[in-house]
């Protein structure tokens, strides 16, 4: 539950959050409705670009790859059996149809395109920065605070559930698939919530004796610099290329 | 399960979308400011708790809970729902921006389903009307999630036949776990904290 590839003092680290945000829906909302395959190809190389500046390490994004495209290949499976006609392929009852495959390739290079986009933006920032990033960029206060308890008390209940699961492996727990392990899971996930009820009190009463009165104050704010500013400009075209290229009727 | 970023079509991205959007307004809305930080801490018990796997058969399946969720948290279910996903997305890339409104509606109204209709029940005076109440909020939670992805995925096009069919029956077996889970959870609670089913009205 790390955040792996938020450190790095790398143009790509140090953007505004905010600018990261806006182009990062930006581009997933453009891949994700584009349809012609010239744009899915201009779209890849968008996040290369940014992940090569960001000098991420390859081998932590081709493992983050890897989850997304175990439900590609899904339907890479079921999706060519959706189709009848125009095969391309035959094997008794497998047809591989020619629109299928144009359906899971198409599929494949928008699904990873967005991914690599999200791991480029997103994923070069810390969680704080980027909550606060959308504070800023007007998302209800309630949400923006909802998003910084959780991921603020995360970790502190994972620790939480990890010492229960020690203490019932102590008393020497093994799951199995019976009722006895059902039970003690549901007793667990009973004790989280439970626990993280008493804790959300107690900070609650804290923020009270702090001089919580209903409202959060954001006291550090971002300054866009010039450099902020290049770099919007210059992911916002290439965006608005795409769009262009899908959308603007231009062959 | 989740669906992908770059799988569904336009028209289904927006109507999930809005249908979360307006979710997610009117479980804020009937969140008051001091709740805030307890709903934000569920959200991290249950984002926790999706994270365990239990053994059925020769594999395992990972804990979904919504149903759970929908008796806990009632209309709150949809915001905290949202901000799982999303925290999901950034720490993962499970899921993504434009699929979250999707993914959060196909987890958050079989919770809301499963608050209005048994929520009652679990508060019931008889513990067998509890426990079976929520057996069946938390099965029928995890049916009608797979359901919603199956109907996201066919109305995306008619090239995900299979893929939807495909969709519901993996969600089968895991209705048993989630039903037993959810009636072992509530017992809990009814023992420990009756007041924690109470739900956000």
């Amino acid at each position: 539950m790390d955040e792996v590839f938020a450190e790095g003092l790398s143009p790509i680290h140090r953007l505004d959050p905010r600018v990261k945000v806006v182009i990062a829906a930006a581009f997933s909302v453009v891949v994700a409705l584009a349809e012609d395959f010239a744009v899915l190809l201009l779209a890849i190389p968008f996040p290369l670009v940014l992940i090569a500046l960001a000098r991420l390490n390859p081998k932590a994004v081709l493992k983050r790859l890897l989850v997304v495209n175990t439900f590609v290949l899904f339907l890479w499976f079921l999706i060519p059996l959706g189709f009848r006609g125009g095969e391309l392929l035959s094997l008794g009852v497998l047809n591989l149809s020619k629109e299928g495959v144009i359906w899971c390739l198409r599929i494949t290079l928008k699904s990873n395109a967005i991914v690599l986009g999200s791991i480029a933006l997103l994923s070069t920032t810390p969680i704080f920065s980027l909550v606060h990033a959308m504070r800023h960029l007007r998302m209800p206060d309630k949400l923006v605070h909802l998003l910084f308890f959780c991921f603020r008390y995360v970790h502190v209940i994972e620790r939480e559930y990890g010492r229960l699961l020690k203490a019932m492996k102590v008393r020497a727990f093994e799951p199995r698939s019976d009722l006895h392990t059902y039970r003690s899971y549901a007793y667990l996930v009973g004790t989280l919530l439970l626990k993280s009820s008493d804790r959300s009190r107690r900070v609650y009463q804290a923020m009270i004796c702090r001089g919580f009165e209903g409202k959060y104050w954001v006291l550090d704010h971002f300054s866009l610099r010039r450099g902020d500013v290049v770099a919007f400009s210059l992911m916002a075209a290439w965006v608005l290329w795409l769009g262009v290229l899908q959308w603007g009727g231009i062959r | 399960m989740h669906i992908s970023e770059g799988v569904l079509s336009a028209p289904v991205l927006a109507a999930g979308a809005s249908l979360s959007a307006a979710g997610v307004a009117l479980g804020l809305k009937k969140t008051p400011y001091e709740k805030i930080p307890q709903v934000g801490l569920f959200s991290s018990a249950f984002f926790v708790a999706s994270l365990i796997h239990v053994p059925l058969g020769p594999t395992s399946v990972h804990l979904v809970l919504n149903g759970l969720v929908g008796l806990i948290l009632g209309w709150a279910a949809f915001p905290a729902i949202l901000v799982g996903l999303l925290l999901q997305a950034l720490l993962f890339q499970f899921g993504g921006i434009t699929t979250l409104g999707v993914n959060t509606f196909d987890m958050a109204f079989p919770a809301l389903l499963s608050f209005w209709i048994f929520g009652p029940l679990v508060r019931s005076e008889s513990q067998r009307v509890a426990l079976l109440g929520a057996f069946l909020a938390g099965a029928l939670a995890i049916l009608s999630a797979g359901l919603l992805v199956a109907s996201a995925l066919s109305l995306t096009g008619e090239a995900f036949r299979y893929a939807a069919k495909a969709v519901v029956l993996a969600h089968l077996p895991v209705m048993g776990v989630e039903g037993i889970l959810t009636a072992f959870s509530v017992a809990f609670l009814r023992k420990v904290r009756p007041e924690m089913l109470g739900g956000s009205r």
